[in-house]
């Protein structure tokens, strides 16, 4: 790529319609599918995981429909099996993990620390297509009968007994981390080695010490999973026994493996959205975030205790009751560093001038939801409740309260703030507040029956249930539709916006940092005009003078 | 921040970074923080023969003694070596000595295939033996290195007393566990084998941009990262090779 | 950031030949030390010796042992997360057979 050198002189004499942006530097399909510019890549992981995410749904939208009466009438019990599976599949693998990290981390980490580009562009790049060729895998999968395992592929059944498709989702899911190692390398890279002159660890948003804890994640749990698929995979295909216990092997070190990965990769999902809910919160409460260094070591702890807390997954897999207590001690622990991030959002929040434009309505659904998530999540860490509570109800909707009551609010809410810095255009703030309350109801009209039926002993898993459970089924269903209109009409207006919504400017929401205060909206293709310096601590609103108009203000390179 | 005076329009620099220092410090870090994911690869098949060692420690020496040590030990040299002129080679672009950087990674590509071709015999050895895992696998006419015995039903007696009972479903149940070994071994051996040929291939692409002079006392960076790789395959196998070919050996002295 | 770190050490080829004579010792010790019967301590012996190597090899062939504090902390940091997977994992099949009646703690 040939490096466009833009003179700040010639820059201000141009008018700000004709300047040229990421978007209109090339039109060709080449430009976009082999672009190396990190706003790109960021726009084609949006277009993807905003797909996968529309196909999952239709998978939970199948199973609703099937639970809304007891009997299963609709889909018969196998294929029950592969709904819920591939659910899971397509939502965690394809739309979660990726979502923040690939779309707004892409997007934003380069502009809040300054620099030109990640470090690595071909491999960013790459990461994309390596997620691609995973996803069509899995998308074979799909298209040639499913798979019926859950999403976890617990050996001995996923290797032994299961007569579906499970190598090519397996080998499709190999793939798939190794884009996720490759993005959390090379943004752990970006973070040490790009930030621009004046730019020190304490000075950086949140959202970037949201993103490096993220990375670090991705860097040391994935390959376990890799290696763990691959001796899966190679018990499938070869019958040798790793973890087939006919064949002398321990199902539950499968476990171990599989969970030593897969509960760290829940803060791989939630930690950027924590990330995101910093800058929301502040932004619109026009205060300094309350508690920096507090939050941003939060993030470390992040790193070190959801690696150590996999076996609460594990309390009544026969694994020893030993390891169970100190899994279930430890899982208390990991709560600590949530509650910091939450008690001082809400610190942040007080006595702040709150104004309450979309983004900031999401951070609000997401300190409910995160809560009730987080908090149902002590009751399952406590071992005598688990035993309990296991395998039913309860747990899905704990999980869901997490992920998509935490992390889908705080997608959706960096989506609508930095919306406007994508495409340097404004969606509609009626609708989509309007929008944000149908989700919001619809997610807990959904979800909050589930703890009831999980607490009365309905098992996860199945398509049939007794009859007395129909009742709060039927709320979930209902409730489930008017969250599918919900991100309907999200996915609708925000199209609409691309073509129809009003010019945004340089900074519509008067926030603070490099990539609302030092570039255009959409950014040019090197992000800025000249290398910016920074001498001042993040969300510095108090030395704003928001009484101007900051768009009139623009003067690009001076 | 980064003085860019000398090297600031260098060929091989992108054009996002500030210098060629900056460049290389980011692909150090990148190259060390791959191998870190590489830890963790490994680290998996290491964590299950960790766990399936302990639980079954008379059939992994049992199963041990059927390899070829001898190869194993000149694998280890011829590995070793090879980690040797890689840090000579490194050392020589480091000089700008091109000439003996292109003798030196020669060197190390054909101590890399020595390696390989060694490993083709033992597992060529195994497949034969029937000691690959899956259908056709079969210990049965492997001796015992504590009695010097057949396996096939004696072996009970000395292995261990509490099953004697049991005697022939107890050899089925040590073929199990034999067979858990083999499988690791091939994982394991497989996997490493693999990342050697990456290397291979990687060498050769040195030698090629070596010889096109693409190298110079300013820029050798991707040498130096070739080299870290190399030598990390080289310390997955330094502890292969205990861990597989030596357990149990002192039955036989 | 400092700038000192990007200029790199560079090792001298007798360091490399020191090296690499104490990797071929080890090695044929770790060979012999296994044909001695030592009991539980010999898996200790070979995997002390593995670990001299490979600190070996990390530390001069991959320059470790000059490099900036960043770089220790990756290699520390890996190695150290493999130990904790290890050491949790390790924790449950070790202690999956006690007898929780024995009341071992009080």
């Amino acid at each position: 790529m040939s490096a466009h050198v833009i003179d700040s002189q010639v820059i201000v004499q141009t008018e700000h319609k004709e300047q040229e942006n990421y978007l209109t530097a090339g039109y060709s399909l080449k430009s976009w599918f082999l672009t190396l510019d990190h706003k790109r890549i960021a726009i084609l992981y949006l277009i993807s995981v905003t797909a996968m995410f529309f196909v999952g749904g239709v998978f939970a939208s199948l199973m609703r429909l099937e639970l809304m009466t007891p009997q299963s009438d609709l889909f018969e019990p196998d294929n029950f099996n592969k709904l819920f599976t591939m659910h899971g599949i397509v939502m965690v693998f394809f739309f979660i993990i990726p979502a923040v990290p690939g779309v707004l981390g892409n997007f934003l980490l380069p502009l809040m620390i300054g620099a030109k580009d990640v470090a690595f562009p071909r491999l960013n790049l790459l990461s994309w297509y390596v997620y691609i060729v995973g996803a069509a895998f899995t998308m074979f999968t799909i298209v040639s009968g499913g798979v019926d395992t859950g999403w976890t592929f617990y050996t001995p059944y996923s290797t032994s007994s299961s007569q579906t498709h499970v190598v090519p989702v397996v080998l499709g899911l190999f793939i798939t981390g190794f884009s996720s190692i490759l993005t959390g390398l090379n943004f752990m890279v970006t973070i040490h080695r790009m930030r621009a002159p004046g730019l020190s660890w304490f000075r950086l948003p949140l959202m970037v010490w949201s993103i490096y804890a993220t990375s670090i994640i991705q860097i040391l749990g994935t390959p376990v999973i890799a290696v763990t698929l691959m001796m899966a995979g190679l018990e499938k295909v070869l019958r040798i026994g790793i973890f087939d216990p006919n064949l002398g092997g321990d199902p539950v070190l499968f476990q171990h493996l599989f969970w030593f990965y897969s509960h760290p990769a829940v803060y791989i999902m939630i930690v950027p959205g924590m990330g995101v809910i910093n800058e929301v919160v502040t932004c619109f409460s026009r205060r300094s975030i309350f508690g920096y260094r507090a939050i941003a070591f939060a993030n470390v702890g992040f790193v070190v205790f959801s690696f150590v807390v996999w076996g609460h997954h594990m309390i009544v897999a026969g694994q020893s009751v030993y390891s169970a207590l100190i899994f279930s001690i430890l899982s208390y622990l990991v709560g600590i560093f949530s509650a910091i991030k939450v008690f001082n959002w809400t610190a942040t929040m007080y006595k702040g001038s709150i104004s309450f434009d979309t983004p900031m309505l999401y951070v609000f659904g997401f300190q409910g939801l995160f809560l009730i998530g987080g908090l149902t999540g002590l009751f399952l860490a406590a071992l005598g409740f688990d035993v309990h509570v296991h395998d039913t109800y309860f747990v899905v909707a704990h999980f869901h309260y997490v992920m998509v009551g935490g992390l889908v609010m705080a997608f959706l809410a960096g989506i609508h703030f930095w919306w406007p810095k994508m495409f340097g255009r404004k969606y509609p703030e009626s609708i989509a507040r309007f929008s944000m309350i149908l989700i919001f109801a619809g997610f807990n009209l959904t979800f909050f029956p589930q703890f009831i039926l999980g607490y009365l002993g309905m098992p996860r898993r199945y398509a049939s249930y007794p009859d007395e459970f129909q009742v709060l089924n039927i709320m979930s269903t209902a409730g489930g539709s008017v969250l599918g209109l919900g991100f309907l009409l999200t996915a609708a207006y925000m199209i609409w916006s691309l073509f129809f919504g009003k010019e945004a400017g340089k900074n519509p929401w008067k926030a603070t940092g490099l990539e609302w205060e030092k570039t255009t909206s959409p950014p040019p293709t090197e992000n800025f005009f000249e290398t910016p310096t920074v001498d001042e601590e993040p969300y510095n609103y108090a030395n704003r003078d928001f009484t101007k108009d900051f768009n009139e203000e623009v003067k690009v390179g001076a | 921040m980064h003085s860019s005076d000398h090297s600031a329009h260098h060929p091989a620099l992108a054009h996002h970074f500030q210098d060629l220092d900056q460049q290389k410090d980011a692909t150090w870090l990148a190259m060390w923080v791959f191998l870190a994911t590489e830890i963790m690869f490994f680290g998996g098949l290491f964590l299950a023969y960790v766990i399936y060692r302990s639980s079954y420690p008379d059939a992994f020496a049992i199963a041990s003694n059927a390899l070829n040590v001898n190869m194993g030990l000149g694998n280890t040299f011829v590995l070793i070596i090879s980690s040797f002129t890689m840090a000579m080679s490194v050392y020589s672009a480091q000089m700008g000595q091109i000439g003996r950087l292109v003798v030196f990674l020669i060197l190390t590509l054909i101590l890399g295939s020595t390696f390989l071709g060694v490993k083709y015999f033992e597992y060529k050895d195994k497949f034969e033996s029937h000691l690959v895992p899956g259908r056709h696998f079969d210990f049965a006419h492997h001796h015992d290195p504590k009695t010097g015995e057949l396996l096939e039903g004696a072996h009970s007696e000395s292995a261990n007393k509490a099953t004697e009972a049991h005697s022939s479903g107890h050899s089925e149940k040590a073929k199990r566990e034999i067979q858990i070994f083999f499988s690791l071994y091939f994982a394991m051996t497989g996997l490493h084998a693999f990342h050697m040929i990456i290397g291979a291939g990687l060498l050769t692409w040195l030698i090629v941009l070596a010889l096109k002079g693409r190298f110079s006392r300013e820029y050798n960076s991707p040498v130096e990262l070739v080299g870290l790789y190399w030598h990390f395959v080289d310390i997955v196998w330094i502890f292969l090779f205990p861990l597989l070919y030596l357990i149990g050996r002192h039955h036989h002295g | 950031m400092s700038d000192d770190h990007s200029k790199h050490h560079i090792v001298q080829p007798s360091t490399y030949a020191a090296i690499l004579g104490a990797l071929l010792v080890f090695t044929v010790l770790t060979y012999y030390v296994a044909f001695i019967d030592l009991g539980v301590l010999s898996n200790f012996v070979a995997m002390g010796i593995a670990v001299t190597k490979g600190a070996l090899v990390v530390l001069f062939f991959m320059h470790i042992f000059y490099s900036t504090r960043l770089l220790w902390v990756v290699v520390v940091g890996s190695f150290g997360w493999l130990a904790l997977m290890l050491i949790l994992t390790l924790g449950d099949y070790v202690t999956r057979h006690w007898d929780i009646q024995q009341r071992i703690f009080f």
